[in-house]
């Protein structure tokens, strides 16, 4: 037999198990670390055709979002504001800026601003905005601080893990209704915040829903 | 050897017509069964080989390729729509399955209960039940739609939170058909280990020596190895008998576990487990009839073998027939309507026909293995034991089919039909079974040939032919 298989060939069963270990853990970390939308979505900030910048317009100039996205708390849907919008303070304000003039086209053509869409949730997934503004959950849970934003990025991985993050422990992101489209609000504390989400929890009827047709219906 | 003219017999012998037939028949000696077994995967590649191969391989590209069309269709591609859900994919997935459970059985069960006879058709029945197993496995993977997300039914930490859903029978299954197939292929591979050094030794080419030689894991028969390999032998056996019995318990229990009229039933496990093991001898029946024939080990898989493997398909084809009597019978004395209808359609509905089909085949044709004559008529028996896996496949059919087609509001009432690309994906299954088991025929020792030897008469010391006497070791 010894002719067949030299003698190192007896450590050979151990490297291989040694490998396979190795290559087992790689592949492994790699996908959880390179396949997830922490990864994968995080960070994404393409550029838009108008260099809308958030950060401007809520914090120097102290707009709410439902200025603009005024349909979010009656809505499944938050709507991107028409271009008329934009005009009814840019047909004063910067009217003759360059920057502005595929705003102004598009108001005086009625043809919609092709924005880049970033915050995308699969076609089998029901998200309600109203739902969700209307019981204390803020805007920033989802896309992060949009006001300190001038070219938006994707900020949270909006996967599977994240919703349940929260539809599993809601008491740790609810907030005062009156807080909920103030970004930059933080609780006191941890431990009034989940004193308070408890009480908003009872008070509001909020429901911990996990099961499948909550979201795919 | 060849002391078989005059012996001095110094025991009592019991009468010729009370002695039992002997396991290797033409009293064979120890270097024959060796030379006949290794023989087939050594010699001439046997004419009808490569046709029977080709054939195999074609239908196997056919079931990938039904595959590929699925998964860049979608489902759609089959006969599948509302209310019957559950197709011949579901029905061949049972069918498979079913057929594996002869080989467990027979390498694990029989193993325990000393049935000696086990060893001359143990390793193709395994091989059979590994193969059936992969062609079991295929189809509720491609069935689920999104078959890139089939690694869905494992529990593997992933990014949506979730685990699969532990309740479900569906979950049970993957769990039960993937521990199946792990002891299967463990066992049957431990069994190999013997025979494979024996191929690694009468091997003439390098390559074969070392393929061999890479498998057989260094065993050169000592002692210590045999003393191993006989307790490794015993505990898989162990191991693999609930088996035989939980796996199919648990795919029934996919119907079972439901509330629909026809499937909500007790019998079900018990009643699925000896459908398996009679489709299982079925298939090993229909296996190794022309294999015994075509590869000259007729003194191996003798006429006793194949008697009593008759015998299993008449009892547990008795039972199969009990169980759809009392199916029967409980759905009349429940008094419960919509199970009365369930059983009236399955035999006077739509589908009439496979209900027919399946009562001739599994508890009518059967009952012939009463007689001995029929047990001894080569080709009668064939022919059962293929009558036999049509209607284990018409039960399937019926047990998911009738039940669907007939919801609970006739509003919801259907009529399924297969697509081509159904029936192509069946047949495929065929190709890859076949490819596989042809390719065990070419290049691995068809036989136990260690445990073969040990139920010689020569093995048998106090055998007049056995133990340290003239001629023998």
């Amino acid at each position: 037999m010894s002719d067949i298989f030299p003698k190192w060939t007896n450590k050979l069963p151990g490297y291989v198990i040694l490998g396979g270990a190795l290559l087992g853990t790689a592949v492994v970390a790699g996908t959880w670390y390179y396949f997830t939308p922490k990864y994968t979505r995080v960070g994404y900030q393409p550029l838009q055709p108008v260099s809308f910048s958030h950060h401007i317009h809520v914090e120097q100039l102290g707009m709410d979002c439902r200025y603009c996205h005024n349909g979010v708390e009656s809505s499944y849907h938050s709507n991107i504001p028409s271009s008329t919008t934009c005009m009814n303070c840019h047909n004063q304000v910067l009217k003759d800026d360059p920057k502005l003039a595929l705003v102004r086209e598009s108001a005086a053509a009625g043809k919609p601003i092709p924005w880049v869409w970033i915050h995308k949730t699969p076609d089998y997934v029901y998200f309600n905005h109203a739902v969700h503004v209307n019981r204390g959950i803020s805007c920033v849970e989802c896309h992060g601080q949009i006001n300190l934003m001038d070219e938006v990025q994707h900020a949270q991985p909006l996967s599977m893990t994240f919703c349940l993050d929260c539809h599993r422990h809601p008491e740790a992101f609810l907030r005062p209704p009156e807080q909920v489209y103030n970004l930059n609000w933080k609780p006191d504390d941890p431990t009034r915040q989940l004193a308070q989400g408890r009480r908003f929890l009872e008070e509001w009827k909020v429901e911990r829903l996990e099961h499948c047709s909550a979201c795919h219906r | 050897m060849g002391a078989t003219a005059k012996l001095e017999v110094p025991c009592p012998v019991p009468p010729p017509e009370l002695e039992r037939v002997p396991l290797v028949a033409n009293t064979r000696s120890l270097g024959w069964i060796s030379d006949a077994v290794a023989g087939v995967a050594e010699g001439k590649t046997p004419k009808w080989w490569w046709p029977a191969f080709l054939i195999s391989l074609v239908m196997m590209c056919l079931c990938f390729a039904m595959i590929t069309y699925l998964m860049s269709t979608g489902v759609g591609v089959w006969g599948l729509g509302h209310p019957v859900m559950w197709g011949w994919a579901i029905v061949n997935f049972v069918w498979w399955i079913g057929i594996g459970h002869a080989g467990t059985l027979i390498s694990a069960i029989l193993f325990l209960l000393r049935q000696r006879w086990r060893t001359g058709v143990n390793r193709a029945a395994e091989a059979m039940t590994i193969f059936a197993v992969m062609c079991a496995g295929i189809f509720p993977v491609i069935h689920v739609g999104r078959i890139w997300l089939a690694w869905w039914l494992f529990p593997i930490p992933n990014a949506n939170s979730i685990w699969p859903q532990f309740r479900s029978p569906l979950m049970w299954d993957v769990f039960a058909v993937s521990t199946y197939f792990t002891v299967s292929v463990l066992f049957w591979y431990m069994g190999l280990i013997p025979d494979l050094a024996v191929m690694r030794d009468r091997a003439r080419t390098r390559l074969r020596k070392f393929g061999y030689g890479l498998f057989a894991l260094g065993w050169t028969g000592s002692n210590r190895h045999w003393s191993h390999y006989e307790k490794a032998y015993l505990i898989l056996a162990g191991l693999s008998t609930p088996l035989v019995l939980s796996v199919h318990s648990i795919v029934s229990l996919d119907f079972a576990v439901s509330q629909l009229p026809g499937w909500h039933t007790t019998i079900f496990p018990p009643y699925f487990v000896a459908g398996a093991i009679f489709s299982g001898f079925g298939m090993v029946l229909t296996l190794l009839i022309p294999i015994r024939k075509l590869c000259g080990l007729e003194d191996l898989i003798t006429m006793r073998h194949v008697d009593l493997m008759c015998k299993v398909t008449l009892a547990t084809g008795s039972i199969v027939g009990y169980a759809y009597a009392m199916e029967v019978f409980i759905a009349w004395y429940s008094g419960n309507p919509y199970e009365r209808y369930a059983f009236w359609n399955r035999a006077f509905g739509p589908y009439w026909w496979s209900y027919w089909i399946m009562i001739a085949c599994n508890v009518v044709i059967p009952q012939l293995f009463w007689f001995k004559k029929v047990r001894h008529h080569l080709v009668v028996v064939w022919i059962i034991s293929i009558l036999v896996n049509i209607g284990m496949w018409f039960e399937r059919f019926v047990i998911v089919v009738t039940t669907l087609a007939r919801e609970f509001l006739p509003a919801n009432w259907g009529y399924y039909t297969p697509t081509w690309v159904d029936i192509c994906t069946y047949l495929g299954t065929f190709g890859l079974f076949f490819t596989f088991f042809l390719l065990f025929l070419r290049f691995l020792p068809i036989i136990a040939i260690a445990e073969v030897k040990g139920v010689t008469p020569q093995a048998d010391p106090h055998h007049p032919l056995g133990g340290a006497k003239k001629g023998g070791h």
